[in-house]
C-alpha cells in the first residue's frame, strides 16, 4: 500500500470516499509516524491514540453507509485528522498555550473554528507546540521544549504555530491550524517548506481562542498547498454570534483553475520589503517567484509602503499592551496552577511570578509600561497612531495592485539558540509579517525555494481585506507549475 | 531609554509579577533595549492622525438577549485549584 502520511487533502478525500483505504487505516499510519519521529521532532503536545482511532471508525462506518448512498451529502472532512495548534480549546483535550500557567487546564467546549472542523467530519488528531501564548517566532518560549525543523534537526521550525508547521512538513499530519498575531502562522510555514494563510481580521471567530493580542489575532491553516489550505479556511470562516469581532460579511466563492492563467492579477512589490542585510538567497528566490507570476499572466509593478520600518516598534508595543491586559485573567484563582500564598495578592503575585516564561513576563512588563500613567500617550497612544499611517500605506497600494508579493521573513530558518540571548533580534524576524496583523488584510506563505543549506524559502501574498480568494488563486497558479511545495525533507 | 531597578519593580508590581534578583536586572538592560528601539517612533509626525484600536469597519453590534444553555457549574468548577461548595476559595481578603 502507497504511504498515506504523502498524501494531500483532496487525495485523501478521494481515497476514503473510494474506499481505496480507511481513516482507521489513514489514523494508525499518521499516529505510528508521530510515534518514530516525535522524539526527534517535539511538534505535538499531545495526542490521544485511542481518542483519535475511536474517532476513525466512527467516520469509515459513516463513510460505508454513505458509498450505499453516494448522492447523499457526505462531510467534506470526513475522516480527515488534523492537527490543532495548543492554543485553541478543544473539548476534553489538555490546552497548554504552551504554558506552565495552564499546565492542568482542560476546556469545556470547542473554539468556533475546532467545531467547524469537527461539523466537517475532521478528527482530531493532536495538539501542536507553541511559543507560550503565541508569544514568539521560533517555538523556543514554550514551557514544554523546543520543536526541531524537519529540514534540519538543529534549525528552530519558527513560530509561533512552530509546531503545526513541523507537523505538516514532517507529514504528521495533512493539515493543522495554527493562530497568527505577527506572522506566527507565516513565518513557521516558510521556515517548514508549507503554505499557510492568515485570513483578514474577524474572518475566522477567535471564540476558544486564547486571546493574545485581540486587535490583531487571528486563526489560519497551514498545508502542503495552497488548494488544501484553501478548503480548510473556507470551512471556518464566516460570521459567529459568538465573537463580536467576527465578520458579516459573505465568504465569496474561492476559484482555483486546473489552468494556471493570472492575466489580469496586478502583482506589487515594495521596495522596502526587499532590504539590505537580508538573505540573499531569500532575495533571489522571490523575485525569482515573481516572475514566474508574470509569465504567468500577471502584470508587476513597485508599489511603496512607506511606514513599513515602523511596524515593529508599533507591533512590540500595541501587542504586548493587550497581552498585558489579556494575560491578567491567569490568577491562580479560577483555573490553572495556585503557587499558594498567605494573602489573595500572594497568590497573584507567587503564581504569575513561577508559572509565566520569561518572553511572556517581558511582553507583559512592556505592555505594563507603555498602558502606565505618563507613559501611555508617548509609547500605547503614538503607536495607535502609526498604526492608521500603516494601514493607509496598503490603502494607498492596493489602490494600484490587487496582491502585494514580498519574502515572509528576511532569512531562512535559524538555529536553534542563536537569538534566545536577544530578544529585539528574534523580534527582527518578524518584520514583513507585522504589517498584515496591523492593517487586518489577509496574507498567505508559500514555498519557493531552499537556500544553499538545504532550508526552505516562503514567499508572501497579502491581499486587499477580505480578499483571501485571489492569493488562494495566485499561489495555487504557482504550484500549479513549480514543485517546491511538493518535496519533502529527509526524516 | 534606560530604566531604573525601581521602575522595573513599580512595572513588576502593576503587572503583579513576582520577579527574582536576577530577572529585576535582565528585564531592566532588555526592555531598556527594547524601548530605545521603540524611540523611533517619537521621530514620526502623527499631528492629526487619529488612533487605530481597531481596523474593522463594522461597530460592534448587539445581539438578541435571548437565555441559551451555558456550561454546567460541575463543568466549570472542574479546572479550578481550589472550591468549596461551588464557590472558588481564597484566602481571607478582610481580617
Amino acid at each position: 500500500m502507497t504511504d498515506l502520511t504523502v498524501l494531500d487533502l483532496i487525495q485523501i478525500q478521494e481515497g476514503l470516499r473510494k474506499g481505496e483505504f480507511s481513516s482507521g487505516e489513514l489514523t494508525r499510519a499518521l499516529l505510528d509516524r508521530i510515534d518514530s519521529l516525535e522524539p526527534a521532532l517535539h511538534a505535538y503536545l499531545s495526542v490521544q491514540p485511542e481518542f483519535t482511532l475511536k474517532q476513525a471508525k466512527a467516520a469509515d462506518e459513516r463513510l460505508r453507509l454513505w458509498r450505499k448512498t453516494p448522492e447523499a451529502p457526505l462531510p467534506p472532512l470526513t475522516g480527515i485528522p488534523i492537527a490543532i495548534k495548543d492554543v485553541l480549546c478543544v473539548a476534553g483535550w489538555q490546552c497548554t498555550c504552551g504554558s506552565r500557567i495552564l499546565e492542568n487546564f482542560t476546556p469545556p467546549y470547542n473554539a468556533t473554528a475546532v467545531e467547524r472542523l469537527l461539523q466537517a467530519g475532521a478528527l482530531i488528531l493532536g495538539k501542536t507546540n507553541t511559543d507560550e501564548f503565541a508569544m514568539g517566532s521560533s517555538t523556543e518560549n514554550s514551557a514544554y521544549g523546543v520543536t526541531h525543523n524537519p529540514w534540519n534537526l538543529a534549525h528552530v521550525p519558527g513560530g509561533s504555530s512552530g509546531g503545526s508547521a513541523a507537523a505538516v512538513a514532517a507529514r504528521l499530519a495533512p493539515a493543522a491550524l495554527g493562530t497568527d498575531t505577527g506572522g506566527s502562522v507565516r513565518q513557521p510555514a516558510a521556515y517548514c517548506g508549507v503554505t499557510g494563510i492568515k485570513p483578514t481580521y474577524g474572518r475566522v471567530s477567535r471564540y476558544g481562542l486564547v486571546a493574545y493580542g485581540s486587535s490583531l489575532d487571528t486563526i489560519g491553516a497551514l498545508g502542503r498547498s495552497a488548494r488544501d489550505v484553501a478548503t480548510i479556511y473556507a470551512l471556518m470562516a464566516g460570521h459567529d454570534p459568538l465573537d463580536t469581532t467576527s465578520a458579516r460579511r459573505p465568504i465569496g466563492a474561492i476559484a482555483l483553475p486546473e489552468e494556471p492563467d493570472l492575466r489580469g492579477v496586478r502583482i506589487g512589490a515594495p521596495q522596502e520589503y526587499f532590504i539590505s542585510g537580508m538573505q540573499p538567497a531569500v532575495e533571489q528566490a522571490v523575485r525569482e517567484a515573481i516572475r514566474t507570476l508574470e509569465t504567468l499572466g500577471a502584470s508587476v509593478q513597485p508599489v511603496s509602503l512607506p511606514h513599513t520600518e515602523f511596524a515593529l516598534p508599533v507591533y512590540y508595543l500595541i501587542a504586548p499592551a493587550e497581552a498585558s491586559a489579556n494575560l491578567a485573567r491567569y490568577d491562580g484563582i479560577r483555573y490553572g496552577p495556585r503557587i499558594s500564598g498567605e494573602t489573595m495578592w500572594d497568590i497573584f503575585y507567587n503564581t504569575r511570578g513561577e508559572k509565566f516564561g520569561a518572553e511572556v513576563k517581558r511582553r507583559i512588563m512592556l505592555g505594563t509600561y507603555a498602558l502606565s500613567a505618563g507613559y501611555y500617550d508617548a509609547y500605547y497612544g503614538q503607536a495607535q497612531k502609526a498604526r492608521t499611517l500603516i494601514k493607509g500605506d496598503f490603502e494607498k497600494a492596493f489602490e494600484q495592485v490587487d496582491v502585494i508579493a514580498t519574502p515572509v521573513a528576511p532569512t531562512t530558518a535559524f538555529r536553534i539558540g542563536e537569538h534566545t540571548e536577544d530578544p529585539l533580534a528574534m523580534y527582527l524576524e518578524d518584520i514583513f509579517t507585522l504589517p498584515a496583523n496591523l492593517a487586518g488584510i489577509p496574507a498567505l506563505a508559500f514555498p519557493v525555494g531552499f537556500d544553499q543549506n538545504g532550508l526552505p524559502i516562503g514567499m508572501q501574498l497579502m491581499g486587499k481585506h477580505f480578499d483571501e480568494a485571489t492569493l488562494f488563486m495566485t499561489a495555487h497558479a504557482y504550484q500549479l507549475v513549480t514543485d517546491w511545495h511538493i518535496r519533502q525533507p529527509n526524516l | 531609554m534606560t530604566l531604573t531597578l525601581e521602575q522595573v519593580d513599580h512595572i513588576a508590581n502593576l503587572a503583579r509579577l513576582k520577579l527574582t534578583d536576577e530577572e529585576r536586572e535582565r528585564f531592566r538592560q532588555q526592555l531598556s533595549a527594547i524601548l530605545e528601539y521603540a524611540a523611533r517612533l517619537q521621530a514620526l509626525d502623527t499631528a492629526g492622525i487619529s488612533p487605530t484600536a481597531s481596523v474593522l469597519s463594522q461597530s460592534a453590534p448587539g445581539r438578541p438577549d435571548i437565555p441559551r444553555p451555558g456550561l454546567s457549574l460541575a463543568e466549570l468548577f472542574a479546572n479550578a485549584p481550589d472550591t468549596e461548595a461551588e464557590q472558588f476559595r481564597i484566602p481571607p481578603v478582610f481580617e
